[in-house]
């Protein structure tokens, strides 16, 4: 499992892209958004760790569907399912590789971007904090829907279709952590129903999304 | 006689046959009768005036709605627990009245709101929840029609349908954790409703009932039609075989 | 009018629109619902009746 984790992240870096495309993505998220809405600084302070999570949010879905769609093609997938890893242990490396390509860079970056959408100065800490908590929770749902729609040719969009619903509860509480922490507001409750909604997911859904990879590959 | 036998298509195609025979003129009477009581015998209430008359359409759209996932839930857990096609099959039949049925109630909804509230979409916790539930409806039905194989359809939809129950009640607290902060007068829909006077809540009941009466009525007829559609399949597939 | 419950008063436009709104959406999920159900039903008899098979259960 360990090999198919270093595996992942050495294609991640050599087919290029792996790392920078969401985090470009990101990049221009962040850019545009105060091109449309102006640049006042009182706005943008106000808007921003909303703008921050979606923005992290979106960049995550866009690398989803490589997840699987690449071992599917060539036929690494079916050699896979047949190893002696229980296809739970694949799907929790899928999202763990995914999560360390897409979710770690830009919980690194956000502070960064932070500065150019003007969040106030006490919100740093907690940006970062609830990215870390809430993204590896984006990764797991996320590997759940591309499990689903790994076979399909038109899979990309209909994956977002399936997806962004289900990151609602993630959003609210990791913009919520973000908010009340720029206000310098308690924010007890919303870090722990993150941290809770991410500790549900990586523990449970790694269940449903190998039992949807094993009906894919039957 | 338990009730599995009704996962035999054969059986199931007979009794629901004849249970459609009542069930539609029943659909029929009760629907009519709620809604014309409810629409034109109901006297204007103080301070909504004519439009609490919008409630025979809006309440039991919103219960039809929250009910008919409940519906496809348990149906899914049949599917992968007992593998009965006409489970599956049911599950499917259910979801596109779902959605209606909360496509209505937000509707009926967002013109209530208009005169009452004077916006027409405020983002208060139950309207965003019934909006969040709608996407799911959408992901599902989106779901099915993207497989073109029927079981490993019937297998992945059960398997979302499961897993976004989870997170469909997550998002209905996440919702009300959400908005908790931004403004107390959410809880106006839920006091109108507790108090509701007998000129009102005769139709109501009837309303509710034909429209359960029809949320049965469309899925047999939907699962009938799934049903022959399958067997089209089958029997087409044996024809190119020969 | 005969009827004083039928007087909607300043707001008859957004009474009507959500009944015409909703059962529209209502006339228009039977109407798709039936002429599915119908193309089915009669794909099926022409291929049951082609395949000399015996007409399905009902």
């Amino acid at each position: 499992m360990i090999a198919l984790l270093t595996r992942d992240l050495r294609l991640a870096v050599r087919a290029g892209g792996g790392f920078g495309l969401g985090l470009g993505f990101f990049l221009v998220v962040v850019v545009l958004v105060p091109l449309g809405v102006g640049p006042e600084g009182g706005t943008l302070a106000k808007i921003a760790p909303g703008i921050l999570w979606v923005a992290a949010l979106l960049a995550c879905l866009l690398s989803l569907d490589r997840i699987f769609a690449l071992d599917h093609e060539d036929g690494t997938l079916d050699l896979l399912a047949t190893a002696p890893i229980p296809p739970e242990g694949i799907v929790s490396m899928k999202a763990l590789a995914h999560w360390i390509t897409t979710g770690l860079p830009l919980v690194i970056a956000a502070p960064v971007l932070a500065l150019l959408m003007n969040l106030p100065g006490p919100g740093y800490p907690w940006l970062v904090l609830s990215l870390l908590l809430g993204t590896p929770a984006l990764s797991v749902i996320g590997t759940f829907g591309a499990a689903l729609t790994v076979g399909l040719k038109r899979g990309g969009l209909l994956l977002s279709l399936l997806v962004l619903p289900l990151y609602v509860p993630t959003l609210i509480f990791g913009a919520e952590v973000v908010k009340r922490g720029a206000a310098g507001q308690a924010l007890g409750v919303p870090v722990l129903l993150l941290a809770g909604i991410t500790a549900g997911a990586a523990a449970l859904l790694p269940f449903a999304s190998a039992a949807a990879l094993r009906v894919n590959l039957r | 006689m338990s009730i599995w036998k009704y996962a035999n298509p054969v059986i199931f195609m007979q009794t629901s046959g004849r249970l459609l025979r009542w069930l539609v003129p029943l659909t029929a009477v009760l629907m009519a009768v709620g809604l014309v009581w409810g629409f034109a015998f109901t006297p204007p209430e103080e301070n909504q005036g004519s439009t609490v008359k919008i409630i025979f359409l809006h309440v039991p759209a919103a219960m039809l709605g929250i009910n008919a996932w409940l519906m496809m839930l348990v149906a899914s857990l049949v599917w992968l627990v007992r593998r009965h096609h006409v489970s599956a099959l049911a599950a499917k039949a259910a979801a596109p009245i779902g959605a209606t049925m909360t496509l209505i109630a937000l509707i009926t909804g967002a013109i209530w709101g208009e005169p009452m509230w004077g916006t027409w979409w405020a983002w208060d916790p139950r309207l965003t929840s019934f909006l969040i539930l709608f996407l799911f409806y959408l992901g599902y039905l989106a779901l099915w029609e993207a497989i073109e194989d029927p079981d490993t359809a019937a297998d992945l939809t059960s398997v979302l349908c499961l897993v976004g129950s989870v997170f469909a009640i997550l998002s209905r607290y996440a919702v009300n954790f959400w908005n908790q902060g931004l403004h107390q007068g959410a809880s106006l829909t839920l006091m109108q409703k507790q108090h509701v006077a007998d000129a009102y809540w005769y139709p109501l009941m009837i309303s509710i009932g034909g429209f359960l009466c029809f949320f049965v009525t469309m899925v047999l007829v939907r699962t009938r039609t799934e049903i022959r559609a399958r067997r089209l399949q089958a029997l087409l597939a044996r024809e190119r075989m020969a | 009018m005969t009827n004083p419950d039928l007087v909607l008063g300043k707001y008859e436009v957004t009474v009507l629109s959500a009944y015409a709104a909703a059962l529209a959406l209502i006339v228009f999920l039977v109407v798709v619902t039936w002429l599915r159900g119908r193309v089915v039903r009669r794909q099926l008899d022409e291929v049951e009746a082609r395949q000399g098979r015996g007409k399905h259960a009902d």
